[in-house]
This record gives structure tokens, sequence and C-alpha cells, in this order.
């Protein structure tokens, strides 16, 4: 590993290996949407069932709260998109502290969730059978939580996994690992990051702006 | 392709290269991936085996026999879990499919060999984790986990349904695999229209595993979900819908019927050309028709759910959309029957087990029209018909596929062959007692008996009867198969590199394969079935 034009022996070249590594992650991420569609089916279906529910319920979400961090997960992929540039033109210092900015606003996501998902905790906007807020909203509210809880959990959850293979490829760069003839790694999880991103700019409208 | 037939007597191949346990658990060498897929499925199915004839035994008469009710419920949930899970889905991808795959398409190896050692390890530890349940509480909730009683049971569905979760990702990784594999690393020579048939089966079979099993991974994560701390999504006590479930369910459980099916009909592919001595009739068709049969298999899944409140509407359209399965279907049957159409066709095992295919999967796709149709089926879901018929499709469609194809390939995996009589004996045996086990279940289903009951009206004892003696010949028709395979591994005759004068690559190198397959990269110019004797 870490040699410059390291390729495994069952490729003919690094350049294959390379093309078969990107197809590899769309593969990939076709079937990430595959996952994360289900839960917006069960969103569809709720909605299309209870045309007011969801314009009763997203008033509980605080929508200054998902606008910042939808601006944050923005900045996130802007500042992966100049590290895999810079990573490309074997920059690798560029590339390692654009990676490092990265981590730090998924961080910074992750915060905010975290102060959101506690006050909701606190207030009994629970899903399902947890539901304990104090005044009525709509019969079918729990049902709401449950989709907003489950699909910025899992999102959440994506982001954790990215924060963990941004260090890792962070670790890397710092080593010298990657030169301007191999990069795959880091335009790999540029790739993924820019999905996770993606996936929340379709959550945040859905849920915190649906009326 | 040069014959170069290297007649050193212990020469190298993948068997004999790299020693001890740990050059096995830790290879990243597709073969030995696929060899270790080989016996753990079919340890599994060993299991499943001895459910299906305990839940068989106990319906030889009414009554009490051998279990109670509960130990029943759990008998059979563990049947199809075990085989629909972790046999029929992994059995002919990640088996024969990671030995063939890289060398039909002349590779050294898979795209990523480490992802392809981390799937059977993801598949192991699924495996475990709904198998461990067996010396816990078990699990009665029957392989679909139906809701609401999978939220109510107080067996251990929540691990069961982890456990599928986790075999999921395995099966997606088997499939990104083997996407990549063939677009990246075809030999040179090798386009499209020269890919053989068994690639492109998997090649659609992988699609369907990529797009349909996040769906069912999401499924069992929310019943997960909804037993651990009651989210309400599908548990109507809390408000949420329990039909949810099932079309979350069938949205990846028909599909799923495709992932059993395809590679079995790629086996059949392979064996049918090369018994027949005959190019295949309508390559092209044939490749199409695998992918409309995967296309169309996503757009059906309601056809399981006409008595769950379903839309009239939507009765109406998955019941038309279901009939069109059989337009694809039908060109495949036809194709291979006119392949063998003035062929000189070769009665070895592997063509008996293609014939037996032919047969049983034939009668399992027409009795489907049955279940497809609004009216008949309201009459017979929930009866004995519907398990006649889906194992008319799955056990014919994938188990004679895969004992055809593991007959077909035994000599290039060990360089051994079997003892041919025996094989055919234990075929005819299979042959037999499958349609004594299952035949009987037609006409017991359409008399009314309910699937999945514990006890039952006298008047179904002689089916029943009958039924059960049949399972007793499968039973023994497999270990029979078992036992002479094994034999052949140490003591079988020597096979050649290409014992059926087949022409796709993986018979054009040395039996047992070189550690890298081919000892150069071979160059193709020809079709996959274009035969010099034909
Ligand atoms: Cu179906």
């Amino acid at each position: 590993m870490g040699n410059k034009n390291h390729h495994a022996h069952h490729f003919e070249s690094a350049a294959a290996e390379f093309e078969a590594s990107k197809q590899g992650l769309w593969v990939f991420l076709v079937n990430e949407v595959l996952f994360f569609a289900g839960l917006f089916v069960a969103y569809a279906i709720y909605r299309i069932l209870n045309p007011d529910l969801m314009h009763e319920a997203h008033k509980y979400l605080n929508w200054k709260l998902g606008a910042t961090n939808t601006v944050v997960l923005i900045c996130s992929s802007l500042t992966m998109a100049l590290g895999v540039t810079a990573a490309q033109k074997g920059q690798q210092k560029k590339s390692a502290n654009l990676i490092l900015v990265t981590i730090l606003l998924a961080c910074v996501f992750l915060v905010i969730k975290y102060f959101e998902y506690m006050h909701k905790i606190h207030e009994g906007l629970l899903p399902g059978g947890l539901f304990s807020y104090h005044e009525p909203i709509h019969p079918k509210a729990p049902q709401f939580f449950s989709v907003y809880f489950v699909l910025t959990g899992l999102h959440g959850i994506h982001v954790i996994g990215g924060i963990v293979v941004l260090a890792w490829i962070y670790m890397r760069t710092l080593r010298g690992e990657f030169t301007d003839k191999y990069f795959t790694p880091v335009e790999c999880t540029g790739l993924y990051w820019h999905f996770v991103d993606l996936v929340w700019i379709y959550l945040f409208p859905l849920l915190y702006l649906a009326s | 392709m040069s014959h170069d037939e290297h007649h050193a007597g212990e020469s190298s191949n993948y068997l004999n290269h790299g020693k001890g346990i740990m050059s096995w658990l830790a290879t990243l060498d597709h073969k030995r991936i696929g060899i270790m897929y080989l016996w753990t499925t079919l340890l599994f199915f060993f299991f499943g085996g001895i459910a299906a004839l305990l839940v068989r035994y106990e319906l030889i008469a009414p009554g009490q026999t051998i279990m109670t009710a509960d130990q029943y419920n759990k008998a059979f949930t563990y049947h199809g879990t075990i085989m629909v899970f972790m046999v029929i889905i992994p059995l002919i991808p990640a088996a024969l499919g990671n030995f063939f795959l890289p060398m039909q398409v002349g590779a050294k190896d898979v795209a990523f060999p480490r992802l392809n050692l981390a799937s059977y390890y993801v598949y192991l530890a699924g495996a475990a984790l709904a198998t461990s349940t067996l010396f816990l509480k078990g699990v009665d909730t029957g392989w679909t986990f139906y809701t609401p009683y999978s939220i109510r049971t107080g067996t251990n569905a929540s691990m069961v349904v982890m456990g599928a979760f986790i075999m999921g990702f395995s099966s997606i990784f088997t499939g990104l695999n083997f996407i990549v594999t063939i677009h990246k690393l075809r030999a040179p020579g090798l386009t499209w229209s020269r890919l053989p048939l068994f690639c492109w089966a998997l090649y659609a079979t992988s699609i369907i595993q990529v797009l349909a099993t996040p769906v069912i991974a999401l499924t069992t994560f929310l019943l997960f979900l909804e037993r651990a701390m009651g989210i309400g999504i599908f548990d109507p006590a809390l408000g949420g819908d329990p039909v949810l479930f099932q079309h979350f369910f069938w949205f990846y459980s028909h599909p799923a019927v495709y992932i059993m099916v395809l590679p079995g009909m790629g086996v059949i592919n392979e064996i049918i050309p090369v018994f027949s001595r005959k190019p295949m009739f309508g390559y092209t068709a044939m490749a199409l028709a695998i992918f409309g049969i995967a296309l169309v298999s996503f757009v059906v899944w309601g056809h399981h759910m006409f008595v769950s409140n379903q839309s009239d509407l939507a009765n109406f359209l998955f019941s038309l959309i279901t009939m069109f399965v059989a337009v694809p279907t039908g060109v495949k049957v036809f194709g291979w029957v006119a392949t063998m159409y003035k062929g000189r066709i070769i009665f070895k095992t592997p063509m008996l087990y293609a014939f037996a295919f032919l047969f049983v999967f034939t009668i399992g796709g027409l009795t489907g029209i049955f279940l497809a149709t609004l009216a008949s089926d309201v009459h017979l879901t929930h009866t004995y018909f519907v398990v006649a018929h889906f194992h008319y499709v799955m056990v014919g469609g994938t188990i004679m596929a895969f004992l055809g194809g593991m007959h077909y390939w035994w000599p290039k995996i060990w360089g051994r062959m079997y003892n041919e009589t025996q094989a055919k004996l234990a075929c005819l045996v299979i042959f037999l007692g499958f349609n004594v086990t299952f035949f009987p279940q037609f006409v017991l289903g359409s008399r009314g008996m309910p699937r999945r009951y514990y006890d039952y009206l006298p008047e179904f004892t002689a089916l029943n009867r009958m039924s059960t003696y049949g399972s007793w010949m499968i039973g023994a028709g497999l270990l029979w198969v078992a036992i002479y395979m094994i034999y052949a591994i140490y003591r079988g005759e020597k096979a050649s590199s290409n014992p059926w004068n087949a022409m796709t690559l993986e018979w054009q190198t040395t039996s047992p394969p070189h550690h890298e397959n081919f000892t150069t990269i071979p160059k193709v110019t020809d079709g996959p079935y274009e035969f010099k004797d034909a």
C-alpha cells in the first residue's frame, strides 16, 4: 500500500482500477438512494392520507436550526469538492486542510442536530408510543415524528459514518499516500459525502417546510 | 484459446496454493470464497431441510404427532427463514457465481476481493444471529414477519429480523461486486454479445439485489425499531399502518423470487446448449428476457396482497402486470426447448436436472397464473395451493438448477468426476420425491386446506401422508447426492480440463483451476455456445 502507482493484481492498470472503484461507488449510492426511498414513500403515504398532518406537525420543528444545518452541509460539500480537486492536483497539504474543515462542519451539523433532538425529547415530541406532548396537535402527529426521527436519525448515522471515513482519508493524506496519479479513496469519499448532503437537501424542505 | 495441458501430477492450483486454515479464512481468492459460501449455505440447507422434515412429519396425521402447536409454528418459521435468507438467496450467486463468474469473463478475480470476503463474514454474522435464537425463545412469525403479530410476539423476532437485515448487506456487496466485475474485467474480445448467459443472469440478479435489498433492510430495521421502542409506523395500535409493512416487504420479496430464480435460469442456460451440442437458440432474446423478468418483477409486488384491503384498481393493475411476467418467462422456456430441438442430446446428470427444472418450473409458472387471477386467488390464497406453487418455483427453479450446476461444475471445482450412475439415480429419486411431496399440496389447497395450520380435517389425511412420504424421498435423495459428491472429491476419477466439451472460458483452463484462474489472460474470438462439433 502507499506505493505510487500501486494497483491490484487483477486489474491491468491503475486507471482501470480507478474506473472500477468509481463505478462500484456509484452502484453503492444507487443502493443508498433506494434505502432512503422507502422512508420517503412512507412519508408520502402518510401525507396523502392525512393532508393536514404535515401542515400541523411541521410547525413543531425549528426551521431556523434546519436552515442553518442546510447551509453548514452545503459549505461542507464545497470544502469537500475543493479538497478532492486539490488531491487530484497532488496538493496534499491543501487537500488535508480542506478535508479537516469538512469534518469540522460535519461535527457542527451533528451538534446542532443534537440540540434539536434534545429539545424534542424534552417536549415529548417523540415517535409513536413515546409521544407525550402536553397539548393535542393532530391524531397522527406521532407518525410524523416517527418519520422525522427515523429519517433524520438514519441520515445522522450516515453523517457519522462519513466523519469516520473522512478522518481515515485525512490520516492517509497526512501520511502522503495520495498523489496526482492515485487519489481514488479521496474522490470516492467525496462522492459519498455529496450524497449525504443531497439527502439532507431533500429532507429539509419535506420535513421543515411542509406547508 | 490454446489447449496447453499441463500434465504434471500435482500441478499448482487454487486448492494447494496456500496451506492451513488461515489460507482459507482470510483468502481473497474468489474461488475459495465461493467454496466457503458453498459449504456454509449447504450446512444451512441441511438445517432448513431438517426443519422441513419435522414439519412434514407432524402433518402425517391430524392432531398432535411429534410436537406441540407452538413448536410447529417455530419449525415452519425456521424452515422458511433459513431456506429463503440463508440458502436460496446466496446459494447460486454467492457460491457458484463467485467461483465461475470471474472465470467466465476471463478475469483473475472479482473487482473488489476484500468486499467479497467481507460479504461472506457479514452473511455468517447475520445467519449466526438469526439461528442463535434456536437456543433462546425461537421465533414463530413465519418467514414473512407480518405485522402486527411480529410486533406482539414474545419470541426472538427482533434478533431474526436483524439477522435478515445484516445478511441483506452481504447480498448487496455480492451484487455490487458482480456488476463492476462484468463491466470492467471482461477479457479482451469478450464483447457483451459473447457474454455467457450465466453472467447475464447474474448481472440481472445483481441489479435486483442492489435495488431491492435496501428496501428490505429498511423494512426489517423499522420492524426492529417498532419492537424495541414502539415508533408506531407499522403498529395499528399506535396509529401506524400494518399494510405498509406488507408493501415494503413484498417490494423486496417479490423481486427476491427472481434473485432466487434468475441465477437458476442462468445455470440452465449453460447446461442446455452444452448437452444439446447446439448454439443457444435466440441468444439475444434469451438475454433480454432475463432483463424483462427483472424489470417486471419490480412492479408486481401487490399480487401478494389481493386480500389486504388494497384498492380494486391496484388489485386489477397488479393482476394484469403479473400476467406479463409470463411473456419473458415463455421466451426463456421456448428458447431452451428450441435449443434442444434437433440437437444431439447427451443424457448426463446436469442435463437430467435441466429437464427436471423445465418440468417443475413450468408447473410452478403455470399455477402462478391461478394466483395472479383475482377471482381464483381470493379462493386459493393462504391455502396449500400457494405453498405448492412457490415450492415448484423456488425449489424447482433454484434447487434443481443448483443441483444441475453443482454436477456440471464439480469436475472443474475439484478436478474429480462423480459417479454418473449414482448421480442419475439420485436425480430420479429427488425428482419423483419432489412431485410426490408437492403435487398433493395443489389438491389439498384447492380443496381448502389452509397453509401454516397445525391440524387438519380427517379427509385431508391421505394426501398429507403422501406428501410426507415424498419429503422422505427428497431427504434420502439429497443425502445420497451428498455422499457420492463428497466421495468424488477424495476418490473420484481425475477429471480432464473440459469433460463436457464446453466453450465458455472456465473450461479452457486446468481442473482444478490455477490460483489466478488462467496462466495467460484468454483472448475471446467466438460466442460462448459456438460448438465446433455441432
Ligand atoms: Cu410475487
